[in-house]
């Protein structure tokens, strides 16, 4: 399922139970799907105009008004545009506000560099008291909305809106949002896995299991505050670790994980990332070639680990 | 106490209040004394032993950097003992010099980022709006501060929301940080700007307690749009040696010979 599909849906039945969830959109309302909530609830899903700024403080304001409002745009126009307002308004003022980042990184595919956010998981990270949370699937996504409305306090949503492999979609999975998922254990080496690049990295260790490496994949769908004990369970065992993300290589899951390590169980690490290039117009498979983030390069960057 | 004394009690207050730490934004703390004095002693509805209360009316100082105004204000109208104003911007306080809704209370948002307490503003109206709870919400924007894009967005927003609830003030004190705002960036003419923007325009002496009285009096008639209230002021208005330093009095040491003269010349 679309993963915009599985949030809009999911949040329509949230606001039927919760009067004071509202949905704030910036003229991509079609885009991320939430344009039809605008029918059930017409006082409650606000299209702000193409004013991004405006719209994060507006929401910090409905926050102290004892609402609950959701924003949406383009990752980038969150994270690097109105980075002020979410530090200032939102989290400096001790509002309650949840900001959805759509398309981030090279999900952006045609609309290219303007539009592609490499940065907004460093940037998020470095706000106090802001949870960063990357959903894999409509799956993840789904079962998250309720756990972010009972939490309070502000939360980044890094949303790939479109269609995903369903990793997540399986009898008994049970979803915390501070907590790591396992999704294949292994001995040899960790390879911790956030949004867009699970499913390639599950063939990766697939492709690994063939050649008698027995690697272990570990979902970080909630990059702040990082599972501890998943990520320093896991490196004890494999001592070798392996991050793999749709982002920069500097301060994305690499640099979470690596703080992690560094202070507390120093390990030999790598990346599958983007090295700390500008974004560029293409498709996604196109573009995980030229920025070296497909299922051979994960396949790769594993091996030369060991 | 009629308003012109409360106006009197606020700028001796709030010039205790900067130079308990020797140092502070002077010149726009003193041109909004009177719109701080007239809302808060006949148009808030509030409760100073209840800060939190729901369906309160509001107020966003959006020129976060005025707060010493605001904590004058709310400590004359009992939100806290004016003692506490002398701990202004020493570590640990609940006085920073910029607004912070978590540690003051009284102050119903956090400001100091221009731009954006305005659109937390028009948040609050839009909130007051769901709620239905006919509450009203004020802001206070610096002239300077209009050279900020947020607060265009969040006026056209505003007047496209028809937030009636809402009363904008503009404290046109005609002086930024780095000299006269004609000379930095031109605001003028500011009225006709607003009036673009969809609001409701009334232009006043803004050290004029009656005329603001009556121009928030009339803004709560106006259906269907926002107002915008331009307060036409003087920059250190009221305490005679900062305001002859003109714009150099926006954040300026304050002596304690400067206080005590400044004090004589506000007494009643």
């Amino acid at each position: 399922m679309e993963v915009r599909k599985a949030f809009a849906g999911t949040l329509q039945s949230l606001m039927e139970k919760n009067e004071k969830i509202v949905m704030l959109d910036a003229d991509l309302a079609k885009a991320g799907g939430t344009f039809n909530l605008r029918q059930v609830f017409p006082d409650r899903a606000i299209d702000c105009g193409i004013a991004e700024s405006n719209m994060v403080s507006v929401a910090a304001g409905l926050s102290a008004y004892g609402y609950i409002p959701f924003v949406s745009t383009f990752a980038p126009f969150l994270a690097r545009r109105a980075f002020d307002q979410i530090a200032v308004s939102v989290v400096y003022a001790g509002q309650n506000v949840k900001l959805i980042g759509m398309d981030p990184g090279i999900a952006a595919e045609l609309n290219g560099g303007t539009h592609m956010s490499f940065e907004d998981i460093a940037a998020m990270r470095a706000v106090s008291n802001m949870v960063v949370f990357e959903p894999v699937d409509s799956t993840q996504m789904a079962l998250a909305l309720p756990q972010i409305v009972d939490y309070k306090g502000p939360v980044y949503i890094r949303m790939f809106r479109k269609e995903t492999p369903d990793v997540f979609n399986k009898p008994n999975y049970k979803f915390d949002l501070f907590k790591a998922d396992t999704i294949k254990e292994g001995k040899d080496i960790s390879i911790f896995v956030s949004g867009l690049l699970t499913a390639d990295t599950v063939a990766a260790a697939e492709i690994l299991a063939k050649e008698g490496i027995d690697a272990e994949v570990i979902n970080i769908h909630t990059i702040k505050p990082i599972d501890e004990q998943a990520v320093l369970t896991s490196a004890k065992k494999t001592g070798r670790v392996l991050t793999v993300e749709n982002h920069n290589k500097h301060g994305g899951l690499f640099g979470a994980v690596s703080e992690l390590l560094s202070e507390n169980l120093p390990t030999r690490c790598s990346y599958v990332a983007i090295e700390d290039k500008l974004g560029v117009v293409g498709k996604l498979d196109e573009l995980k070639g030229y920025y070296g983030l497909t299922t051979q390069d994960i396949v790769k960057k594993a091996k030369s680990l060991l | 106490m009629d308003l012109k004394a409360k106006t009197k009690e606020i700028r001796r207050l709030t010039l205790s209040c900067i130079a308990s730490i020797g140092v502070g934004h002077v010149g726009g703390c003193m041109s909004i004394a009177e719109v701080l004095s007239v809302l808060y002693s006949k148009h808030m509805r509030i409760d100073p032993t209840n800060p939190g209360k729901l369906g309160r009316d509001r107020l966003v100082l959006s020129k976060g950097h005025a707060g010493p105004a605001l904590y004058a204000t709310l400590a004359s109208f009992g939100y806290f003992d004016k003692k506490e104003l002398l701990t202004l911007n020493k570590l640990g306080t609940s006085l920073p010099s910029h607004c912070n809704m978590q540690l003051t209370p009284g102050v119903d948002m956090t400001a100091g980022s221009l731009g954006q307490g305005i659109s937390c503003g028009v948040g609050l109206a839009l909130g007051s709006k769901l709620s239905k709870d006919g509450a009203r919400i004020y802001v206070i924007v610096g002239d300077g501060e209009c050279q900020e894009g947020q607060v265009w967005e969040a006026a056209m927003f505003a007047a496209h929301k028809k937030l009636d609830n809402l009363t904008v003030f503009v404290d046109n004190n005609k002086m930024q940080i780095d000299g006269l705002t004609k000379y930095i960036v031109n605001i003028e003419n500011i009225a006709d700007k607003w009036r673009a923007f969809g609001f409701e325009v009334i232009q006043v002496n803004g050290h004029d307690e009656d005329a603001i009285d009556k121009a928030i009096t009339k803004a709560k008639t106006v259906a269907d749009k926002p107002t915008c209230i331009i307060l036409d002021t003087i920059k250190g208005h009221g305490v005679s040696i900062f305001e002859k330093m003109g714009f150099a009095n926006h954040s300026c040491p304050v002596t304690v010979e400067q206080l005590e003269v400044s004090l004589k010349e506000l007494e009643d």
